[in-house]
């Protein structure tokens, strides 16, 4: 079927042709073809079960750790299949910051900013270090926060300081593209604000996709917008357009919550 | 009717009191029955055993039977100690552990990474029999394999390795068990900044489940600190300070053996069986400590 698509995106930074993503032969995501532009919020929508997260974590190839989901067609991550570079490397640019926040428990603040240069083993000199982890944290507005106490365990932090430790620990590798796997749906109203404020400075430097099960935030902070149902894409397009005149029948009666 | 109701509702709820008080009691007296084998033996080798304990005991070898019985028979403490078992258990000790976790540890991160798997499945349950092999068989086993042809001759060596394979089925046990318990979302955290498998196990997993590890670790050593049977067949014994892996070695419950057939030697039986089980509990309690900890 063809989906209801924006017109053509100049210089997408990523580009997704017929990505098709099975677990055992049955298909999560079938033929999804989208482009997405540099230095803007995307988000996926859906209900649950439609393949979003399915399709956000194939982007950084997470799904790779089980041996029985199968991915078919391709992604290009500026022009390049993300498919053909090692998964290492593909990983680098594309950050990921999870559904419940994953700090390491055994690293200090400090430590899990840096934690992608430590665990990887590059050498840094200490002065690049500190400024790598003062900018991350800047960059997620927790540097006041937590200054005075970088070298507490991570885990310390409520909740919502926690998650966007890790972002920072995302950032601090400047990836190009940072996914977002409901990266709000376990904290409360304030902290969710905080991060949705943050996500809208962040696409300056990055390019974020988002997963989402709250269409109001959807449409507070996306630039762009994807609806998922079953499996497949239904609509692509700007938000504004997509939250005012949905396309598709199936678009509409999700977003006036006729299911969901 | 309303009266009726509540008075039966009162019957029925005093007779459910009295039961409640009788599992009560039970349970209470059950577990008194459970704890005082152990407060009883404590007892015991702290009122027999308190007397021959001294800095001599923990720096000297093993008197000889003649000095024993000339003390004993003037009404005086045993002279001499238990050096040579201290340091024995220790070197075995050590020498075991050296052997059996490094090949525990990556034995439990195969079975824990490889989940389900033909292979994995066999290694565990071949583990768990491990487990239940005897200790004397195990000491049997390293008599064959290394006293008659690698130290030609009862060694240190002997008896680690036979220690050792004790150890390792706990090892790997616990290992598995530590790592299931760490969440998938720090694995995956650590993948999604392009970290390669191997560090994520050796730099995440690891140091996550490190209290863990160190736990059974330290459950497998007190295990092993008192075994008796197999090092009769390998280690079996020597009554000076021993620090060659290829010689004959003694050790605490060596010693406890060895005293036990000695009539001379009773009044050092309760000494040694005291510090053994010092030692075991002061084990049992740290990583009882550890494991508190982590939760």
């Amino acid at each position: 079927m063809t989906t209801n698509t924006i017109a053509e995106v100049k210089n997408p930074i990523l580009s997704l042709k017929d990505l098709s993503i099975a677990y055992d032969k049955n298909y999560a995501v079938k033929n999804v073809s989208v482009e997405i532009k540099k230095n803007t919020v995307t988000a996926i929508m859906g209900p649950s079960g439609c393949g979003k997260s399915t399709l956000l974590r194939a982007l950084n190839r997470m799904h790779e750790l089980y041996e029985n989901i199968t991915t078919e067609g391709e992604a290009l991550l500026n022009g390049k299949n993300i498919y053909e570079m090692p998964a290492i490397k593909l990983r680098r640019h594309m950050g990921m910051v999870f559904q419940r926040p994953n700090p390491f428990p055994t690293m200090s603040i400090y430590d899990n900013v840096i934690a992608g240069y430590k665990l990887n083993g590059i050498r840094t000199k200490k002065q690049e270090r500190d400024e790598i982890v003062e900018r991350s944290l800047r960059d997620v507005a927790l540097w006041d926060e937590v200054k005075d106490s970088l070298f507490k365990k991570g885990t310390f932090l409520s909740g919502g300081q926690q998650q966007r430790l890790c972002i920072a620990r995302a950032l601090a590798f400047s990836p190009e593209v940072i996914l977002m796997d409901e990266p709000t749906s376990a904290l409360d109203p304030i902290a969710t604000s905080k991060i949705e404020d943050l996500l809208v400075k962040l696409k300056e430097h990055y390019t974020i996709v988002l997963v989402t099960h709250n269409m109001s935030q959807a449409a507070r902070i996306s630039d762009y917008s994807l609806f998922m149902y079953l499996g497949e894409l239904v609509e692509y397009g700007k938000t504004k357009n997509m939250f005012t005149n949905p396309i598709d029948p199936r678009t509409e009666e999700y977003l006036t919550g006729k299911f969901g | 009717m309303e009266s009726i109701h509540t008075l039966k509702s009162q019957d029925h709820s005093s007779g459910r009191l009295l039961k409640d008080k009788l599992v009560l009691g039970g349970v209470i007296v059950l577990s008194l029955i459970t704890i005082s084998p152990i407060i009883l033996i404590i007892g015991k080798l702290v009122v027999e055993g308190y007397r021959q304990i001294s800095l001599d005991f923990l720096i000297k070898n093993t008197p000889d039977t003649f000095e024993a019985m000339t003390a004993v028979a003037n009404g005086e403490l045993i002279p001499g100690g238990i050096a040579n078992g201290i340091v024995g258990t220790l070197l075995m000790v050590v020498l075991a552990s050296v052997l059996a976790i490094p090949i525990g540890v990556l034995t439990g991160i195969y079975l824990y990474e490889n989940q389900g798997s033909l292979m994995a499945n066999l290694t565990r349950n071949i583990s768990d029999i491990l487990q239940g092999v005897p200790s004397i068989v195990l000491g049997l086993i390293s008599y064959l394999w290394v006293v008659k042809h690698i130290t030609m001759g009862f060694s240190a060596l002997a008896g680690s390795v036979s220690l050792s394979i004790m150890m390792l089925p706990m090892i790997v046990r616990s290992t598995e068990e530590t790592l299931k318990m760490i969440p998938e979302s720090l694995k995956e955290a650590a993948l999604a900044l392009g970290v390669p498998y191997h560090k994520v196990i050796l730099r995440v997993l690891i140091p996550t489940g490190f209290s863990g590890l160190l736990t059974g670790i330290l459950l497998g050593i007190s295990r092993i600190l008192g075994e008796t049977a197999p090092l009769m067949l390998t280690a079996l014994g020597s009554s000076m300070i021993n620090l060659d892996m290829t010689k004959p070695t003694s050790a605490i419950p060596l010693l406890i053996w060895e005293f036990y057939n000695d009539p001379n030697m009773i009044g050092l039986i309760w000494s040694s069986s005291l510090l053994l089980m010092a030692m075991i509990l002061i084990l049992n309690l740290v990583s009882k400590q550890i494991a508190a900890k982590r939760r």
